[in-house]
């Protein structure tokens, strides 16, 4: 690319060429303004949320250590209490349980569509998974709460909220990102290999699962950690159906919280800067962390893609 | 077990699986769409909402959410096909771009609530944009950003190089290239996936709550003049979008008929979103017929 | 390619006019207008003082065309906070605003109580018990009863739907009806969401919870406290005790336009009229007063 644009510039006369470099630098400076304005949002946002989240360590006096690993939650009362453990475990439960739902689902779905029928796969199965993720998390909610908790009370002890019902709604809504990315990764597979599988004689089932699996297996575990990443950040539809208590429970079908639910719920209750909110912006601050965590899972699957 | 049958057996479980994902799918929308429009009438869409007394409509907030989704597209269209050629096109391959380009998914897969109350703490507060569409377009312009840079990167490492090559070969500048030839080349993939984007902008609700605020003052739509304060047009207005209406009436609604206006709105959504999705793909695949029989 | 480029403008247009249409606001404040009053308020804060707050802001606006009233939710702790940074010009809170803020910071408020909200224990349908007192309530919701046998129900494992240990609703509810803060107990369920506590309440079997007034009907069992039902007269008389103010704080004494904001809440017509209908209580009716410790007087 380099050279080519090296040969442009030996091929051009000298008049000709300065209209093209005063054209040059606006794309320059206009693509590099729009990537910087990006870079200074991330900036700032990660900036304001490490201020806000570390207040609680250096303002308030609360023992980060307290914080990650404490198991009571009672931030009214004459001596608070910040254990956020449950909430971590929580998030974590929820997210990697849904994950585990939606995983092969959005396997099976990616090899519906590009072995199998491609043609209602493509046309049809595909378009209508990525719909699920056009729907807003508050009907989410609302559906998970009308229709899973009543059924989850019936079919199981408990009153139906719980870590299940959380992981089961969040599946359905991370199931397109998985079966986006399972659904490129397959069809993106050199012919060759596949066709070869098929020469010596192998299945279909054999050659998705001794060929196409273990070839794509970075991508599908990075459209796995991508789905994680996403339930993990969800807020609204968690909310209504976990049941929101700050214990780690003893069955899926107890109550129980996740960090963004406990920040939703008393976010707007409390007033900026008393510790009862600062200690939220702190939970905020291990979400995002968490975010970096799951990013670098990420490039490191990418890094390892054998295609 | 002979490979035949485990073969079978596999064939027949995906097939079932993606039978089960259409069925609950269809499930999901079916019992949206059947609760909800039963309610859905040219009142109900027009008409504002009443906070005690049954009949009330969603008319500013079907508004509100369309006119939020112009805004955040003006907003982020330019900034994320300019960030996503600047990606494709002028980053070197070094450290810094592919921080940079770490930094982009950091930010699409941010939490939306942090969103939300980033903007309220510097969007409504700092800069004084205040509860209005143009605070929400600007948080929303945060969540998109990142989906348009990358659908953008993807249409761009689309076009075939010697498209490219061709047009250098002619003398023409690198950036009269990417207007001219890489863009129009791949506008059929960004076209589609900023649809799709749209989508998920409409039923955004948790960032909006903080941002684009809770109540929507009432507008006078005869007035179209968008400096008033009572016009629909004025962008400095605070503005109730649809997905927010229906987590405010889900949860503190006192009109009688409170869950039918939700389960009617909730179907008015997922219709919206169904018409995106759909025109995306018919007019991702009506540009690429039109482009690739025109050359 | 052009299109680009037209973008580029329309977005500097879009982002030009629309500060012009934020001057323009700010010119209309100062007074154009025929009407003695002008000026924009916003009111932020509770969600449960949200419907009654938009409702009169939208009556007010139309007799004063000047002036023009944004009510935005949030919570009661962003109400107080944006109030008293003096982003908002009135701070809707559900508790005094000595239980949220410092000491100093409150001490600039206002505060203008605007109606009075009583708040009951309701329960599932099938629990078989129609009344609680203070003693059994403080004991479910520390967990020592766990069946409703325990308080002369039926054989049925007690659900606790509770709120937020944030949420101002709990506060006057642990504060007046329990005596007592209680803890979020493992297996209880926290919900914020007035809406949403109704639900379940409805629909979980030994389900117990709170409500304001507004929202009670004939899905849930709404409870006795102590004997005495949770009506207008009881709460005004003062024989049941759990209510709270509904506030709306300024900082400072309000200017002319949120002053007679105020006033028009404050008066009569919306006392009898929407304060009634929205299920509070007109303060007017009050033959008890409260302060923000919790001494009652008469």
């Amino acid at each position: 690319m380099e050279r080519s644009v090296n040969m442009e510039r030996s091929y051009n006369k000298r008049q000709e060429a300065k209209p093209h470099i005063a054209e040059e630098w606006v794309g320059k400076i206009y693509t590099f303004i729009c990537i910087a304005f990006l870079v200074i949002t991330i900036f700032s946002m990660v900036y304001f949320v490490a201020s806000k989240g570390l207040s609680t360590f250096i303002v308030n006096g609360v023992n980060a250590f307290d914080l990650i690993t404490g198991v009571k939650w009672n931030p009214d009362i004459d001596i608070p209490q910040f254990g956020a453990l449950p909430f971590i475990f929580g998030s974590f439960s929820t997210s990697i349980l849904a994950a585990i739902i939606a995983a092969p689902l959005g396997f099976c779905a990616a090899v519906f569509i590009v072995e199998l029928a491609p043609k209602f796969g493509r046309r049809f199965l595909q378009p209508v998974i990525e719909l699920l993720a056009g729907i807003p998390s508050v009907v989410y909610g609302f559906v998970g709460l009308s229709v899973i908790v009543p059924l989850f009370r019936d079919l199981f002890p408990g009153q139906g909220i719980g870590i299940a019902a959380g992981a089961l709604v969040l599946s359905v809504m991370i199931l397109p990102t998985i079966t986006t990315i399972a659904t490129d990764a397959l069809s993106e597979l050199p012919a060759g290999l596949k066709e070869g599988s098929y020469a010596l004689g192998a299945t279909r089932w054999q050659t998705i699962y001794r060929v196409a699996l273990p070839t794509t297996m970075p991508q599908q575990m990075t459209g796995i950690v991508l789905g994680i990443a996403r339930a993990f950040g969800e807020a609204l539809a968690v909310q209504m159906v976990i049941g929101n208590a700050p214990h780690i429970p003893h069955s899926l079908f107890e109550s129980t919280s996740t960090l963004t639910s406990a920040i939703t719920l008393s976010m707007g209750n409390t007033a900026m800067g008393s510790v009862q909110n600062n200690v939220l912006w702190s939970l905020a601050l291990i979400l995002m962390l968490m975010t970096f965590v799951f990013v670098f899972i990420i490039r490191f699957l990418e890094g390892r893609k054998k295609l | 077990m002979s490979a035949k049958t485990v073969d079978k057996i596999a064939t027949g479980v995906i097939m079932c699986v993606a039978g089960f994902i259409i069925a609950v799918l269809l499930g999901l929308l079916g019992y949206i769409l059947i609760r909800g429009v039963g309610h859905i009438s040219w009142d109900f869409l027009t008409s504002a909402p009443e906070s005690i007394r049954a009949g009330g409509g969603i008319g500013p907030q079907l508004f509100n959410s369309l006119f939020l989704l112009v805004l955040t597209l003006i907003i982020t269209v330019p900034l994320g096909i300019g960030a996503g050629i600047y990606m494709s096109e002028y980053a070197k391959p070094s450290k810094l771009t592919s921080f940079i380009r770490l930094v982009v998914e950091v930010l699409s897969s941010f939490p939306s609530i942090i969103v939300g109350l980033f903007g309220l703490l510097v969007l409504v507060n700092k800069f004084g944009f205040g509860f209005s569409l143009f605070s929400g377009a600007l948080a929303l312009t945060i969540f998109n950003l990142p989906l348009m840079v990358r659908i953008t990167e993807q249409g761009l490492r689309g076009v075939p190089p010697q498209q490219k090559e061709a047009s250098f070969a002619l003398g023409i500048s690198k950036w009269k290239t990417i207007r001219s030839v890489l863009l129009p080349i791949a506008t059929p993939v960004i076209l589609s996936g900023t649809i799709l984007a749209a989508g998920r902008i409409f039923g955004e609700a948790a960032a909006l709550l903080f941002t684009a605020g809770m109540s929507s003052p009432r507008l006078d739509f005869t007035d179209w003049n968008p400096l008033d304060d009572r016009s629909p047009l004025n962008p400095f207005r605070p503005a109730e979008t649809l997905a927010v209406h229906i987590w405010k009436i889900n949860s503190e609604g006192l009109a009688p008929d409170a869950p039918q206006i939700a389960a009617g709105a909730s179907a008015v959504l997922i219709i919206m979103v169904l018409v995106f999705n759909l025109g995306a793909r018919a007019l991702g695949r009506y540009m690429t017929n039109k482009f690739t029989a025109a050359k | 390619m052009k299109k680009i480029l037209t973008l580029a403008m329309a977005l500097t247009l879009t982002v030009s006019l629309a500060a012009c249409g934020n001057k323009d606001k700010d010119n209309n404040s100062s007074g154009s207008e025929s009407s003695s009053l002008s000026g924009s308020i916003l009111a932020v804060g509770s969600t449960a003082l949200q419907q009654l707050a938009d409702t009169t802001a939208q009556k007010f606006m139309d007799k004063n065309s000047g002036v023009s009233i944004q009510v935005q939710g949030g919570g009661s702790g962003t109400g107080l906070t944006q109030v008293a940074d003096g982003q908002a010009q009135i701070g809707n809170s559900d508790v005094f605003a000595e239980e949220k803020l410092d000491a100093d910071k409150a001490a600039t408020l206002v505060d203008h109580q605007v109606a009075v909200v009583a708040m009951a224990a309701v329960s599932n349908k099938d629990v078989g018990i129609d009344g609680l007192t203070k003693q059994q309530l403080v004991d479910i919701f520390t967990g020592k009863v766990t069946n409703w046998k325990e308080v002369g129900g039926k054989d049925e494992k007690i659900q606790i739907i509770n709120r937020p240990s944030s949420s101002g609703t709990r506060a006057t509810f642990e504060k007046f009806a329990l005596g007592t803060k209680t803890e979020d107990l493992a297996g209880s369920i926290q919900e914020d969401s007035s809406g949403t506590v109704k639900k379940l309440v409805s629909e979980t079997p030994g389900a117990i919870g709170y409500l304001a007034m507004s929202y009670l009907d004939d899905s849930i069992t709404t409870l006795k406290y102590d004997g005495v039902e949770a009506t207008v007269d009881n709460v005004a008389n003062g024989s049941y005790p759990v209510w709270a103010y509904e506030h709306m704080y300024t900082k400072g004494e309000p200017d002319a336009a949120t002053k007679a904001f105020l006033d028009y809440i404050a008066s009569d017509e919306v006392q009898n009229g929407d304060v009634v209908e929205l299920g509070y209580i007109p303060t007017s009716k009050m033959q008890v007063k409260r302060d923000a410790a919790g001494n009652v007087t008469k």
